[in-house]
């Protein structure tokens, strides 16, 4: 057996929507075929892993709560990588935004005002952008290699949150645990209820960004830059775009909303700054982004989606007491699915008995 | 008839080559004699390259029948192919930039790797047929004369019975078409056969003893070319008389200066790049000004120059229409009124996976109110105009709105050229106008330039292609290594003075005219 | 003196993992492919080598599993990028965090376990001298290797037909694929081989630079590595200056901490990620020697037509 590309004529619109599904069922199956090797009912397993996350309440809210940072990176990176930005240090903006807005209940833990919760979502903001325009610069001044140096700056900013979390910002009335005061009142995100669910603000943000983000792409002479760049960078400069001000757009863009995703994680879930304030949302979210089809909109679904794997890993801790990293597993094997199935977008797989094709009669 | 087969060196029988729905060869046969020069004649997409794929084994047959000498053989890759004794010089050449030439060479030959032996086989092979080369040179740094040398000096080193060149002319000056000619008949006077493929009628009528003449994938004839005219050959080729391009500006009277070079200087910006030396020129408003040359001598990078993809140094080393531009980017200078077309139809003109309404997008937006309101793309106006350009420039099309890169490179480059002179632009820069294109879109394309150039517009064309050149111009110019020759009425330049000055007769003169300045 | 000795001894077994991993992607990237996974298989090389060597007792199992898990990754991204013509970036990133993912489970239950090290190849003789002895004669078998392997990578590159057919695979996959040569299969062999040096490089990580499991304890060397082959313009004696550079850096912020200067661990700690990207920015910038060594066809899909 050989295995043949056809090249289509044209993108097929029906894989286009069919791929990341098929990448999905790939997923549970292979997931299934591995709580089977681990000795587990199958279908318990998948059922508590996928399903049950969306049974309660509860669960519910949790799942929105880690979808909000996902769908916030994931609608940035998928506009970034439609222009071949390649920023894979959201995670080092998130933490960068975390620490700059955070910045401000350490040095005011009194301070209780609207303008608190204004100025530490800006500031976080802020923090994201900072940090992502490093790698901006190194490409557009140095043509440094933008995948490799925002990845470096991951590392820096997480170990110097780590130092300013064991030093000079820690709790006083801390019993020396690394972490900060803990944030209070306004230094935290307001909740909204919804039916019986209670949203926070973040999850609004996210949905906001997500949409204002896809009419960008969709309908605006902005969006059309990033597709043509991302397309075909040399058309792009015939059209009288310019790459360093794409380069700077997406990683401002990107790294800002990976800020945000940022101070809101910190101002809600977690409360305050402590060494570890993301279990890798800037990275799960190159995932969302691929799995959301470079979408915004879908980066959205896909974020929910993502989420039900760390929900779910969690519930199969409890319940099936397999580790809870299985996630992350499933998580790499969705993305390799997806990649795999996009290849049918743009052609169409043959198989051949193997041997030579040649001399069949015509 | 035994004995008659045994006189062929390559017999190629009822080949048959499907690509999804497209038969591009349809029970082909072809014959070639040992000694004997064979032309491949037909049009962009009747086959040629399709066939000598085949004949080379870099394609496998759905159905047909390879004889050598006599012999029912299969050629199962370009290894066996080169076995046999088949040698093949690529149109797009098969190099490899960063290698030198013996390795580059090296890559082509069976049996042990030593570097130093084959180098030195390389200096004597290359100077005993005129070919000289500097084994140790970087493939990056040559000429495209050159690189053709090491195309065929790595063929020669295999000692060919058959050798396929296609398109070898294409990128070469006349001058060095001639001596190319003088190597090919020694090489079948020694007794190798040579599969010429040509678009070139006059070429095939001078050097070649046989061609066969291939349209839609079918053998439309075998003939003896010394016996046949250009004009007899063309029909044969396109299968009915070729569209002549009308009334030719020329005698036009021209008009203001529309569009002007003034001593335009552009430093190279990497290591493959040409520098461009001090070129002046007026185009006038009527006229079509044509520049001719061999391919990597300055071209792209004089139209980045005057498109305003990259700037220049001051203002006013171009000026549209009176206005200095030299610092303007290019949606500027199409605000002036300026329209620019480059070679390369998917990736640089059109985006191939946007559909066409996004491709017109794409020059216009800067210019054309209708498709960007505030910032906000309005559908309707580009699909408007896509409907209109594709409508009076016969771009045909599956679907309504398809993506550019499921366009054939005829109809894509039509599309792209009418979604310039859709603007009427009181000065058009077009690079390459008809490369790659069949005849049809060729006839089309032109005419509708000229009818440009005849409404009052200032008309600028980068070609390779000197009958494209002699059927467009009024007025010719050359440039070779960055330098623009002067300009000639296109009736008064012979082709011989043009090879002179596309080998760079007028570089001299130039620099001494820089250096009296 | 022994202070120094067993600095330089750190530095050398801090390059080694470095190495191994950029000669690997070094050879990947010549022939046009770009495998930015190289973390992930250092990741599942690490864990594989550290629980094979756990579980038979023997540290040349803990390497041949290394291997082996690095090559079965590696295998995955080439049926991805060159069978399916998926983009290299993406996979290459799919891959890292699979790779970080699958090591974490699987190091579950390794982790606090007392590893197995690697023993040192002490040449009674020799390694007695003073200072040189233990630098030069009693390393380890996997420093000698890496070394040995890049000396095999340079010979093969620049002196055989073999690695010719790779830099023209890398430089025109076009032209190769016209004259005849398989261009998938040379990339496939290319991209086993960086699999196998990365999956070598891990094992070394656990088997000999700290003979325990700790999880993400790659700590970004596979990006690293992938930042020194740029750094090393794609020539593989630069690999081996570079990573001893790298190494070098890494080792004297630890022993930085360790002289309790007053300048926080952390920011010692981000030491050698700072250092890779002033060093990217350097070369970089220096257009005309990133021209001529770059693949030409580096993360470039090929699909033949037939």
């Amino acid at each position: 057996m050989r295995l043949l590309l056809e090249k289509r004529a044209e993108r097929s619109r029906r894989m286009t929507i069919y791929s990341p599904l098929i990448a999905v069922g790939l997923t549970l199956l292979t997931g299934a075929i591995v709580f089977a090797l681990l000795g587990l009912n199958p279908l318990r397993a998948l059922y508590i892993y996928f399903i049950e996350p969306l049974t309660s309440t509860w669960s519910i809210e949790q799942l929105i709560v880690k979808a909000t940072p996902l769908a916030l990176i994931g609608a940035g990176l998928a506009v970034s990588f439609r222009a071949n930005v390649w920023n894979i240090g959201a995670e080092g903006q998130l933490t960068a935004g975390a620490i700059l807005g955070g910045s401000i209940p350490v040095f005011f833990p009194q301070w209780q005002s609207p303008l608190a919760l204004v100025l530490m979502l800006s500031l976080g903001v802020l923090g994201g952008m900072a940090w992502a325009s490093i790698p901006a610069v190194l490409k557009n001044r140095f043509s440094a290699n933008e995948i490799l140096t925002s990845l470096m700056l991951v590392y820096v900013a997480q170990l110097i949150l780590d130092w300013l979390v064991r030093g000079p910002w820690r709790d006083p009335q801390g019993y020396n645990f690394p972490k900060t005061v803990s944030f209070s009142g306004w230094q935290l995100l307001p909740q909204f209820s919804l039916g019986p669910l209670y949203i926070n603000l973040g999850a609004i943000l996210a949905l906001a960004a997500a949409l204002a983000l896809a009419f960008l792409m969709a309908r605006t002479l902005k969006g059309f830059e990033i597709r043509v760049m991302g397309n075909s960078p040399r058309a792009g400069r015939f059209s009288g775009f310019s790459r360093p001000r794409t380069v700077w757009f997406c990683f401002l863009l990107a790294g800002g909303l990976a800020g945000l995703a940022g101070i809101c994680e910190v101002m809600s879930t977690v409360g305050q700054l402590q060494p570890s304030i993301s279990p890798g949302y800037g990275f799960t979210a190159i995932i969302v982004a691929f799995l959301g089809r470079l979408n915004p909109i879908g980066a959205l679904v896909a974020a929910l989606a993502l989420a039900i794997s760390y929900l779910g890993g969690e519930a199969a801790q409890v319940a099936l007491g397999i580790s809870d990293k299985i996630a992350k597993v499933f998580q790499g094997i969705l993305l390799f699915y997806i990649l795999a199935c996009d290849t049918l977008i743009l052609y169409r797989v043959k198989f051949l008995k193997s041997g030579s094709p040649a001399m069949r009669p015509a | 008839m035994v004995k008659a087969k045994r006189d062929y060196l390559l017999e190629a029988l009822h080949m048959v080559k499907i690509f999804g729905k497209l038969a591009a060869n349809d029970d082909i046969t072809f014959r070639i004699k040992p000694g004997e020069i064979h032309a491949l004649l037909g049009e962009n997409g009747a086959g040629k390259s399709t066939l000598v794929k085949l004949i080379y084994g870099a394609l496998q047959p759905n159905s047909g029948e390879f004889r050598w000498k006599g012999n029912t053989v299969s050629i199962a890759n370009p290894a066996a192919a080169r076995k046999l004794g088949i040698g093949m010089v690529f149109q797009h050449f098969s190099l490899f930039e960063a290698l030198t030439v013996a390795e580059n060479i090296a890559l082509a030959m069976p049996g042990r790797f030593n570097l130093p032996r084959l180098s030195e086989k390389i200096t004597r092979v290359s100077k005993e047929y005129g070919l000289p080369l500097q084994p140790r040179a970087i493939v990056a740094d040559l000429s495209v004369g050159e690189r053709q040398r090491i195309e065929i000096v790595r063929c020669l080193l295999q000692e060919p019975r058959l050798l396929i060149m296609d398109e070898p002319t294409a990128v070469l000056t006349p001058q060095e078409a001639d001596q190319l000619f003088v190597v090919l008949t020694r090489l079948a006077k020694e007794g190798c056969a040579i599969l010429y493929i040509s678009h070139r009628l006059e070429e095939a009528k001078r050097l070649c003893h046989a061609a066969t003449i291939l349209r839609h994938g079918k053998v439309v004839a075998h003939v003896d070319p010394a016996k046949e005219t250009a004009a007899s050959l063309a029909k044969l080729m396109v299968g009915g008389d070729i569209h002549v391009v009308g009334s030719s500006p020329r005698k036009q009277r021209a008009g203001t200066v529309r569009l002007r070079l003034n001593n335009l200087n552009l430093p190279a910006d990497g290591p493959f790049v040409v520098e461009l030396r001090n070129i002046s020129l007026d185009v006038k408003a009527g006229e079509v000004i044509a520049i001719a040359g061999v391919a990597g001598n300055g071209q792209s990078e004089l139209f980045d120059a005057i498109s305003g993809e990259r700037l220049l140094a001051r203002d006013d080393m171009i000026c549209f229409d009176g206005e200095p531009c030299g610092l303007s980017g290019v949606n500027e200078r199409r605000n002036l009124g300026a329209a620019f077309v480059p070679e390369e139809r998917l990736g640089h003109g059109a985006v191939p996976a946007f559909k066409l309404s996004e491709n017109i997008v794409l020059t216009r937006h800067s210019s054309d109110p209708s498709l960007v309101k505030s910032g906000l793309l309005q559908k309707n106006g580009a699909t408007g105009v896509s409907e209109r350009v594709t409508a009076s420039y016969d771009v045909r099309k599956g679907k309504s709105d398809p993506e550019a890169r499921s366009l054939s490179g005829g109809n894509l480059q039509k599309f792209v050229v009418g979604r310039e002179l859709d603007r009427t632009p009181g000065i058009l820069v077009i690079n390459q106008p008809t490369w790659g294109v069949d005849a049809g879109a060729s006839a089309t394309i032109r005419q509708a330039i000229i009818d440009l150039a005849r409404q009052g517009t200032a008309v600028l064309a980068i070609s390779q292609d000197l009958d494209e050149i002699f059927e467009i111009a009024t007025r010719i110019a050359v440039i070779s290594r960055g330098q623009l020759s002067q300009t000639y009425l296109a009736g008064e330049i012979s082709l011989q003075q043009i090879g002179l000055l596309m080998a760079g007769a007028h570089e001299v003169e130039e620099a001494r005219h820089a250096a009296s300045a | 003196m022994n202070e120094l000795l067993s600095i330089v001894l750190t530095i050398i077994t801090a390059s080694t993992p470095l190495l191994l991993a950029a000669t690997g992607e070094l050879v990947v990237e010549r022939s046009g492919v770009l495998n930015l996974g190289v973390e992930g298989m250092m990741a599942v090389g690490a864990v594989c080598g550290f629980g094979a060597a756990l579980t038979t007792g023997s540290p040349l199992m803990g390497i041949l599993a290394a291997i082996g898990a690095g090559m079965i990754l590696a295998l995955l991204f080439g049926f991805l990028t060159l069978t399916l013509v998926a983009n290299q970036v993406a996979t290459g990133l799919a891959l890292t965090l699979l790779g970080l993912g699958i090591a974490g489970l699987i190091g579950e239950s390794f982790v606090g376990q007392p590893g197995l090290k690697l023993a040192r190849l002490e040449i009674p003789e020799l390694s007695g001298i003073p200072f040189l002895g233990p630098i030069l004669f009693g390393q380890d078998v996997l420093v000698y290797a890496s070394l040995a392997i890049t000396a095999v990578v340079a010979l093969v590159l620049f002196r055989t037909k073999l690695g010719l057919v790779i830099r023209a695979v890398g430089d025109s996959h076009q032209s190769a694929h016209a004259l005849g040569y398989g261009v998938i299969p040379v990339r496939y062999g290319c991209v086993l081989f960086g699999g196998a040096c990365a999956g070598l490089a891990g094992g070394y990580l656990s088997l000999a630079y700290t003979p325990q499991w700790i999880e993400n304890m790659t700590a970004g060397r596979g990006w690293i590595a992938l930042a020194l082959v740029v750094f090393a313009s794609w020539l593989p004696w630069r690999v081996a200056i570079g990573a001893y550079l790298f190494g070098t850096v890494m080792i004297l912020g630890f022993s930085l901490q360790g002289q309790g200067i007053g300048i926080p661990p952390q920011l010692l700690s981000s030491l050698p990620y700072i250092v890779t990207i002033i060093a990217l920015v350097v070369i970089s910038g220096n257009r005309a020697l990133m021209r001529a060594n770059t693949p030409t066809c580096l993360g470039q899909p090929f699909v033949p037509d037939r």
